[in-house]
């Protein structure tokens, strides 16, 4: 503020010039963010609230948003996407974090990184494909029914597959490999002398944990969590493939107004619908998030 | 720090049984890939290469891997160049309003790949542009250009600014600075970027499902196998895929500037 109030008249036409170049660079992908993101996503808004064929035909209310929180096959959608999201986050989150904390202290610095991309180099399988590879490992003669039976656990295969839990199981494998890159950023920056401080106190092992350990590791399971959770309440594919027909989730339905209905406007409703978890989810998590950025 | 034979027991206990559930799939998917039957599931048989060799010869699956291919290189190249210019810009430049610049930019980072498609063909089918692979690819670049933007912008230091302004001081125009100084230093970030974006792109169903239509990419097709059940065939162009990202991303670790051992991923 001072430097602004003392500057002379060259050095403001300097700085003006400066932000106007770092603007004309900036501009061309902002352009592109409004025109291919923004405006359709304002688009996708305004259908929302037409009833049936859009803008021309339709008339505008809020026809698709009555019939979403009225009819029950909407509502259990919600309902069940709401469960399976929360579900695939925390599971996700209780599995990467013990990962990524063996390769944060019980693995030599050194050899950590090598670690790490060895824990998430399945997340590179194409997340159709990886869904499928599920479907092969549970299927009634797959890995798993073969081994139980080889060990005589069981004597007839179970079914594995097209339940929720084979839905939940996809989710959480991929983002096992996510969160544990998120969760391992925040321990491996975390100093050991805090945790020596503590143990010199006379904290035990579970106290510094709770109290050290956990806290700072917050910003990294918060956005995690985060990421699990936008990412999975809005996927088609692996409910598609491993959840079988008897729970469709939002993702599912929304696809099936515009494959078989042509109800586009009714599509757009779910997807406001969706943002509107996924904000709701962020509101919640805020004060984690942005505490990684600090 | 634990030493010795208790660390090597929880590195066991831990890490154990977490990459047996990491690895099964990819693992039963890429060996039955090579199974000589009808069924991918155990006992396994062969080796043998007949479902490659299948794969390789159907005009639907090698057409699609084109298609997806192009897609991808072209989507990811417009992506990186763009967010190249815009991490530039807010890099090197005092830009009022940055902190909102950012936040545009990141956005549709925060709503699913579903929401963007729908948006695009809602857009679309608005103002009569029908569905090709010309709009899968633009879709793509709005997936990717955040993406390709954080990974450019972490990678903009001072040293670098340095040698920016003594370029500058010496008489270069800025197109000269940009072409002679600032992209070869930034070489590796951006092919980093580039390769990053490829390897999603090219994986990705739904915008491309949305929006493309007679010309489906890879992962289109690989969907559409599923409906024939359990089928080596498929392995074997999952296995392909897998195998293509993988090399991308080796890529991508290798390129990425290596920040100290205190600060692994960088701020």
């Amino acid at each position: 503020m001072t430097l602004a109030a003392t500057a002379t008249a060259p050095e403001q036409v300097a700085a003006r010039r400066d932000a106007r170049r770092g603007l004309l660079l900036t501009a061309p992908a902002l352009l592109w963010c409004v025109v291919f993101f923004v405006l359709p996503f304002a688009t996708m808004l305004v259908w929302s609230f037409y009833s049936g064929g859009g803008p021309g035909e339709g008339s505008l209310g809020l026809d698709n948003y009555r019939r979403f929180f009225t009819d029950a096959s909407y509502t259990s959608a919600l309902r069940y996407s709401l469960e399976v999201t929360l579900i695939v986050t925390v599971l996700s989150v209780l599995l990467a974090f013990p990962l990524a904390w063996a390769i944060a202290t019980q693995v030599r610095p050194d050899r950590q990184r090598l670690w790490l991309m060895l824990a998430v180099l399945p997340f590179w399988t194409s997340y159709v494909v990886r869904s499928y590879a599920w479907l092969l490992v549970l299927s009634p003669d797959g890995v798993v029914n073969q081994t139980l039976m080889t060990l005589r656990l069981i004597t007839e295969p179970l079914e594995l597959s097209f339940h929720r839990a084979t839905t939940v199981t996809g989710f959480v494998h991929f983002f096992v490999m996510l969160c544990t890159l998120t969760i391992y950023a925040s321990l491996s920056r975390i100093d050991p002398r805090l945790q020596l401080a503590a143990a010199d106190m006379g904290a035990s092992g579970w106290q510094t944990f709770w109290r050290i350990t956990l806290p700072l590791a917050a910003p990294g399971i918060a956005s995690g969590a985060f990421l699990t959770f936008v990412v999975t309440i809005g996927d088609f594919v692996t409910p598609q493939i491993l959840g079988g027909n008897n729970e469709l989730l939002l993702p599912q339905i929304a696809m099936l107004q515009i494959t078989r209905r042509g109800d586009i406007p009714m599509a757009a409703a779910l997807s406001v619908v969706m943002v509107l978890c996924v904000s709701a989810a962020y509101l919640l998590l805020a004060r984690w998030i942005t505490g990684a950025r600090r | 720090m634990r030493t010795g034979w208790k660390a090597a027991l929880t590195r066991t206990l831990v890490l154990g049984p977490l990459f047996v559930f990491i690895y099964l799939p990819v693992a039963v998917l890429v060996l039955f890939s090579f199974h000589d039957g009808m069924v991918p599931v155990p006992p396994f048989e062969g080796p043998s290469l007949q479902w490659y060799e299948r794969l390789l010869s159907s005009d639907r699956f090698t057409n699609a891997a084109w298609a997806s291919v192009v897609v991808a290189l072209a989507s990811s190249a417009l992506a990186t160049l763009l967010a190249t210019l815009a991490a530039w810009g807010l890099a090197r430049h005092r830009v009022p309003g940055r902190r909102w610049i950012e936040g545009l930019m990141l956005l549709p980072l925060a709503v699913s790949y579903l929401v963007v498609g729908l948006g695009l063909l809602v857009a679309f089918s608005a103002v009569g542009v029908g569905k090709s692979l010309w709009a899968a690819g633009i879709g793509h670049v709005v997936l990717n250009l955040p993406l390709a933007f954080v990974v450019v912008l972490g990678q903009f230091d001072t040293q670098q600014a340095r040698l920016e302004r003594a370029a500058r001081d010496l008489g270069a125009s800025e197109s000269q600075v940009f072409w002679r100084i600032t992209v070869p230093q930034l070489r590796s970030a951006i092919l980093a970027a580039f390769l990053l974006c490829v390897t999603f792109s090219w994986d990705e169903f739904i915008v491309a499902f949305l929006l493309s239509a007679f010309d489906p990419t890879l992962p289109v097709v690989i969907l559409s196998m599923l409906r024939t059940g359990l089928n080596p065939q498929t392995n074997a162009a999952g296995t392909l895929v897998f195998v293509l990202s993988l090399l991308a991303a080796v890529l991508f670790e290798l390129l990425i500037k290596k920040r100290g051992p205190s600060e692994p991923t960088g701020r």
